[in-house]
């Protein structure tokens, strides 16, 4: 079974992350890189579900240069080989030039099974699978925390508010996955010196076949006109406890629909 | 703040990424409730262990890592950084590999190497006893010889680890010829005849048991015996000059630790309106703090990669633990002092780093003894111009 986990690399979570006052895009030069949590999900999923139907795990990444460690990182934790969508014309795409990117490559490299995290840290768009999946005519299982793949049927159970749902879809078919899933794996020694030798397809707008005019900032059908600093977080209320403690707690969490 | 780090090669900085996700994940949360219970991480050395963290320095062909000192040294301090009983764990767990991985026959090495370096399983270094501290060669623990066995009876002490671990490299009186008297044995956790005192109650480093080994007529084959009769003195202080190096990067971490911790209050502890950070009296000590952690980790760079080109560093390494060792005291009471009362609560982990960072200017030859070793060979150097 071929399955090809899409991987974005993320500012850390944890890093202080601002927009470039030139051209209001995420400032990704500047923090460390780190692969979308969701995505270690994606790929463990992968792992777990290649050593059970002898399949092979192909990376899949669009961004830039820097992204290769994080290709380097999804490697050693076991996935078999890579392909590294890498341009300046891409920058600043929106999720529609990067759905339509990754479609591309992905029908080029031909799939049974993607799998991806169902969004990044760093936009929270949550889209890219759906989008994925309508471009790529295949059907899309959302929000996965199991998955189960039997003969040419994939079956996940689906997070809901009350539990789950139980959807099937036939293969090839488009997953994405929340962090129920699974524990992802970390990368050992001998990993980090197997992913070395393993094969990482570096391509191009033009190796993929992608029309420039369709993707980056130019091409984005949304576009940021403004954005202002997170203000300072506000002084939270203090209650005082008179005997009546419980029930003003009450009262704010009621007032704040927690309750 | 990460410390900066100029590594050899790609697989250097993954391996040193690899070890900070961990340490961020698994250990660094769990270190005050361990240390404050007295409860051994044994399971976090498991997954250090699997992660292949467990046999750095050792070659490939049994299944180490084959990194350089450079390397493996840094990845230790990062896990000291994150806690100092997982790094003086693993730097006690290498040195009790390195008698079988650089004095074992292939047979041996064959045998139990692998075992040693594949992460299940965790080392103890067992050289001290009551009578024979900074003077090892004193050591009374006796092994006569019986048929294909040595009979072993005496107690050692100090044993970092004691009744954790799986297996110790233990040294014993083979003969009462002095120095040359001393052989060296492996000896698993489970030998009939080895029993493990109760722990000593320490100042720091509580999450560690460190207690006696007694040993009434155990019986461990001669074949686990490491290197020749007689040549056990040697084996000890050729595996303490590289355990010296191990603990000179621990040292730097938990004074990494430290100075991370005090830069993080003074940002956002504020005085007469102020962040305290603002105030030249604190910035001078925050400045010293990281000048004493940034060339501490300078000198056992220096003594691990005279290691790596094969030349010697018995100097180079007394150096870097005195060096090490007294910068990470100095930094973890200047935390304290950085943090105020705040710092002198159970509530920061700071009064904890002071507390750890006392027992490595004592262990693996005490700072006195690591002056005598650079004096003497500072004197040999000398003669032989």
């Amino acid at each position: 079974m071929n399955i090809v986990v899409c991987v974005k690399q993320v500012p850390d979570t944890w890093a202080e992350r601002t927009l470039r006052p030139a051209d209001s895009c995420l400032d990704r030069a500047s923090v460390d890189g780190v692969i979308n949590e969701l995505d270690e999900y994606a790929i463990e999923e992968g792992l777990l579900q290649a050593e059970a139907h002898d399949g092979e795990v192909t990376i899949l990444s669009m961004g830039p240069q820097k992204a290769a460690e994080s290709i380097r990182k999804a490697l050693s934790m076991g996935a078999d080989k890579a392909v590294h969508l890498v341009d300046d014309g891409l920058a600043g795409s929106d999720a529609l030039g990067t759905s339509l990117a990754l479609s591309t490559v992905l029908a080029r490299i031909g799939f049974d099974l993607v799998i991806l995290g169902a969004e990044a840290t760093d936009a929270r768009m949550g889209v890219l699978p759906a989008m994925l999946a309508e471009r790529l005519r295949v059907p899309q299982l959302s929000l996965a925390r199991k998955v189960e793949i039997d003969g040419n049927t994939v079956t996940v159970h689906r997070l809901t508010e009350y539990g789950y749902d139980q959807v099937v879809a036939s293969l090839p078919a488009v997953v994405s996955v929340v962090e129920k899933i699974n524990e992802p794996r970390y990368p050992s020694f001998k990993g980090i010196m197997a992913a070395k030798k393993k094969p990482v397809e570096t391509l191009s707008l033009a190796d993929a076949g992608i029309d420039p005019a369709q993707v980056g900032l130019g091409a984005a059908a949304t576009e940021v006109l403004s954005f202002a600093k997170r203000p300072p977080r506000q002084a939270g209320t203090i209650v005082k406890d008179e005997g009546d403690g419980g029930s003003k707690a009450a009262e704010f969490l009621a007032a704040q629909k927690f309750i | 703040m990460p410390a900066d780090r100029m590594l050899p090669t790609e697989q250097a900085a993954d391996l040193v990424a690899l070890t900070r996700e961990i340490a961020a994940k698994e250990l660094a949360p769990l270190a005050s409730e361990y240390e404050a219970a007295s409860r051994f991480p044994r399971e976090q050395f498991r997954v250090l262990g699997k992660a292949g963290l467990l046999g750095l320095p050792y070659p490939e062909r049994w299944g180490g890592a084959a990194q350089p000192y450079e390397v493996y040294l840094q990845v230790l301090e990062e896990i000291a950084t994150a806690w100092m009983t997982v790094g003086v764990g693993l730097s006690v767990h290498t040195m009790a590999c390195y008698p079988l991985a650089r004095f074992g026959s292939d047979t041996q090495r064959d045998e139990w190497l692998p075992d040693l370096l594949a992460g299940d399983v965790l080392g103890a270094y067992a050289l001290s006893e009551a009578g024979a501290g900074s003077d090892a060669a004193a050591l009374t623990a006796r092994a006569v010889r019986d048929g294909e066995d040595y009979r072993v009876t005496g107690t050692k002490s100090w044993i970092t680890h004691a009744g954790e671990a799986d297996f110790y490299t233990v040294f014993v009186r083979t003969s009462d010829t002095g120095t040359e008297g001393i052989s060296c044995l492996l000896a698993v956790a489970d030998t009939p005849g080895l029993a493990v005192g109760p722990a000593e109650h320490k100042m720091g480093l509580t999450g560690s048991p460190t207690a006696q080994l007694i040993f009434d007529d155990a019986r461990i084959p001669i074949h686990r015996r490491m290197g020749e009769e007689g040549e056990g003195l040697r084996i000890a202080l050729d595996a303490l000059n590289s355990g010296r190096l191990g603990i000179a990067a621990c040292a730097v971490g938990l004074a990494q630790a430290a100075l991370d911790e005090a830069v993080s209050y003074s940002i956002q502890r504020e005085q007469f309106g102020r962040p305290i950070i603002e105030f030249q009296g604190l910035q001078f000590l925050l400045a010293d703090m990281a000048a004493a952690v940034q060339s501490a980790r300078a000198t056992y760079l220096e003594a691990a990669r005279r290691r790596d080109a094969g030349l010697d560093f018995r100097r180079h390494a007394s150096i870097a633990k005195l060096v090490a060792t007294d910068a990470a005291m100095k930094v973890t009471t200047d935390a304290v002092q950085v943090l105020g009362g705040a710092g002198y609560t159970r509530d920061f982990p700071v009064e904890r780093y002071m507390r750890e960072a006392k027992v490595p200017q004592i262990f693996e030859g005490t700072n006195q003894i690591q002056r005598m070793v650079i004096a003497r060979e500072l004197r040999k150097a000398a003669r032989s111009r």
